[in-house]
């Protein structure tokens, strides 16, 4: 009988290895191999950087060209120093940061995601402070504003931008004109020309919601356009999400629903899916980020004739609303960061600085990615609708950060969960933001505990001090 | 031979690998997973030891126990499937024409990987231009289902792949089996005058009771720790309508970075699991039980 249980048990441990499986899955991680390398009778004097990044050569080609010519580029300035290369997927590449910080190994240098997502990094004193690499070369003022200040806690910078993007609505200019419309600037006009594409069957918005973020910048048009500020300032708890602007806002993306704006089965379909409804033409119009302007100029794959037929508009100014018609949705993407445990921390900093100049320089024109430095329009070769893009984010007056990169994580989640709701119209603007405030009082309050054990290390610090002074 | 095997260094040799791996690879994790569980954790920094209160916070946590009604309703649905999969192989292993070919198309599903076969469905449940809403349009139904949108249905929809995906491994278990029913008992019943039926109720089911018992706990089992096609297809939603335990706990773990609450929830379902084991063990045990598993 014993034997027998024995059995079943390990069979049902075997079946459920689950969570426990990811983290064993995991060990090999990339500190190792750059030891590996060192070890295989390098002279003593050389550095082994190691980099992760998030574009393979399979579905980010021109990305993952340009950071290898980079750093190639990187080596023949610097001999000695060898940057060791890893690249993952970008679920993949979350999943596998977190289980190698947990045991202390991340690589020298990464790529983390601004705000909310490096809070845990930040908190756990993973990541290095960057400021010290700031001179005249590069400093605060290359960056566009508020893209640098996205990766800052208490006046430090844990990370450089390397992308920064807005998010327009995006349009099909024949099927507007089909259907007699003309570019909406008053959120009237738009509910005007949803109405109308609605009347002649035509799919007015592919929405993939299943992905939930992309309902969320819809969500946060709104509460801008309506309430200005009061979306930040709900979430940086100095206002509250049971402001009127932002209920409204709510409010009237049930109406949008109602009006059937967004294609049939949006919460089920992801944004890949919708998103192919728009370039086939089955949808006339799609919010989405910057980051998706080469699939409207320069890919190749997609047809010239669909390319030529994309423009964009900002999104429409709402009547008696505190918010203005150059405030943006989007921010920065992925930025660069040096592990706090590195060995070779300042080699690993001279690539950092060395690759943001040098990303800044060819991104834009070679891989349509809009750097987290200026860009001089003047001087880079674009396909026309790039350069308006562009214009208009050096002309925005504001560019509000995705809503779920601002919050942490668990609040994110919940923000997600709920923005699936709202479209579903399976929760009221009311309780939509009830159900905000809960979850953010709630975080606050785990914040507060990691505080105090701040608090605590502090005390800890002092009494070593002490102990010091005493000797 | 027997001079090996009686040498305990001998017996060790063969053994050690094996059992290291296990070790390793499932009960180092296993316990690790149990610690984690009584930490607050997020993944990253200090861990902070907290004793059972992300148990207690999970007793309390609809989201979860909404979570594990699907599991369960999807242990339910598996376990009547398995119903279905018995019929069909018997009806396999009865020598009609084309069986093989039969047993090769139920089969395919298995050899497909989770991904692949979400994307098919994915496809076949395409709220505008999928095979399926196509099909009840074209026969006349204007408002076909949102099948992966729609809070009420997802779940069943999902389910769908789910067992078919399993179909073939489960028919060739029972197939399998069937075929090892001996002929003569067949033949001296037929001669005794049993019908088709009889034959199959009274004399093949009984013979395969153990092979059908250890699918009984593969399938429940199963079905709790499910994961994959929920995860490609709906990620849990629409607003938790497709939530599972697995999925639950991935989403705590690396998603919100309740690394720590994550831990519980994957320990408790492994225990919800081995109770479930037992359970079926004890329901379904007989006095000439001897099929361990």
């Amino acid at each position: 009988m014993f034997k027998s249980r024995l059995k079943v048990g390990t069979l049902a441990a075997t079946l459920l290895l689950g969570l426990a499986a990811c983290g064993g899955d995991a060990d090999p991680d990339p500190g190792d191999t750059g030891t590996g390398d060192t070890g295989d009778g390098a002279p003593a004097g050389e550095a082994v950087v190691d980099f992760m990044h998030i574009w393979p050569a399979g579905s980010s080609p021109d990305h993952h060209r340009i950071v290898s010519d980079i750093i190639a580029e990187f080596e023949a300035d610097n001999p000695g120093v060898t940057i060791n290369m890893e690249v993952l997927e970008n679920e993949q590449y979350k999943n596998q940061l977190q289980i190698i910080s947990s045991s202390n190994q991340l690589p020298d240098v990464g790529m983390t995601w601004p705000a909310g997502f490096m809070v845990p990094y930040v908190n756990g004193n993973r990541f290095a402070t960057l400021d010290d690499i700031f001179d005249e070369e590069l400093n605060e003022d290359d960056f566009v504003a508020g893209t640098r200040e996205a990766y800052e806690f208490d006046g430090q910078t844990y990370a450089l931008p390397v992308e920064l993007n807005i998010a327009p609505v995006f349009y099909n200019q024949e099927l507007f004109e089909e259907n007699g419309l003309d570019v909406p600037e008053t959120y009237d006009e738009f509910l005007n020309v949803i109405d109308t594409l609605a009347e002649n069957g035509v799919t007015p918005i592919a929405l993939g919601n299943r992905d939930r973020w992309t309902g969320s910048m819809w969500y946060m048009y709104l509460a801008d356009r309506y309430g200005a500020n009061a979306l930040n300032d709900a979430i940086d708890r100095s206002g509250s999400f049971e402001d009127e602007g932002l209920i409204q806002a709510a409010a009237e993306i049930q109406n949008m629903v109602d009006r059937n704006a967004f294609i049939r089965g949006f919460n089920g379909l992801s944004d890949q899916e919708a998103k192919a409804e728009f370039m086939n033409g089955n949808a006339a119009m799609y919010l989405i980020g910057s980051w998706d302007l080469p699939n409207f100029t320069t890919n190749e794959e997609v047809p010239q004739e669909f390319r030529d037929n994309v423009g964009f508009f900002k999104f429409p100014e709402v009547e008696g609303g505190e918010g203005d018609i150059d405030s943006w949705v989007g921010g920065p993407g992925v930025g660069l960061f040096v592990s706090e445990a590195s060995d070779v921390k300042d080699e690993a900093k001279q690539f950092v600085k060395y690759f943001v100049q040098r990303w800044g320089e060819e991104s834009v024109e070679d891989a349509g990615v809009i750097p987290g430095t200026q860009v001089d329009t003047d001087e880079v070769e674009l396909a026309p609708l790039f350069i308006e893009v562009l214009d208009e984010l050096n002309n925005a007056s504001d560019i509000t950060l995705f809503a779920d990169v601002q919050m942490n994580a668990a609040v994110a989640e919940t923000h997600l969960t709920l923005i699936q709701s709202l479209f579903g119209n399976e929760v009221t603007p009311e309780d939509f933001a009830r159900q905000h405030e809960e979850a953010l009082e709630e975080n606050q309050g785990e914040d507060e505990v990691d505080f105090d054990d701040a608090e605590d290390d502090a005390d800890a610090d002092e009494a070593v001090d002490e102990e010091v002074d005493e000797e | 031979m027997d001079k090996v095997m009686s040498n305990k260094k001998i017996i060790a040799l063969y053994v050690l690998p094996a059992f290291a791996l296990l070790v390793v690879l499932v009960y180092v994790p296993i316990f690790l997973t149990g610690y984690y569980g009584l930490t607050r954790w997020d993944g990253i920094g200090e861990r902070v030891w907290v004793g059972f209160d992300n148990y207690a916070r999970l007793m309390g946590d609809s989201m979860f126990w909404r979570s594990a009604y699907h599991s369960f309703l999807l242990a339910i649905f598996s376990l009547l499937s398995l119903v279905g999969y018995l019929i069909i192989s018997m009806i396999l292993a009865g020598k009609i024409k084309g069986a093989d070919l039969f047993r090769k198309i139920y089969l395919i599903p298995m050899l497909l990987s989770s991904v692949a076969i979400a994307q098919l469905w994915m496809r076949i449940y395409h709220p505008t231009n999928g095979v399926m809403n196509r099909l009840l349009t074209s026969i006349g139904i204007e408002n076909p289902p949102l099948w992966l949108a729609d809070t009420s249905i997802v779940l069943y929809a999902i389910f769908i792949p789910i067992i078919w995906q399993y179909a073939g491994f489960y028919i060739l278990i029972y197939y399998a089996a069937l075929k090892n029913v001996p002929n003569e008992l067949i033949e001296a019943a037929r001669i005794d005058g049993a019908s088709p039926w009889q034959i199959g109720y009274k004399i093949k089911l009984p013979l395969i009771m153990g092979v059908i018992k250890v699918t009984i706990v593969l399938a429940v089992v199963g079905s709790l720790k499910y994961f994959d096609l929920i995860y490609v297809m709906t990620d849990g939603g629409p607003n938790g309508a497709s939530e599972v335990m697995a999925s639950y706990m991935y989403k705590q773990a690396f998603r919100t970075y309740n690394f720590g609450y994550g831990s519980a929830v994957g320990f408790f379902l492994l225990l919800l699991a081995l109770v479930v084991t037992w359970l079926i063990r004890k329901v379904t045990e007989s006095k000439e039980d001897n099929v361990q598993y």
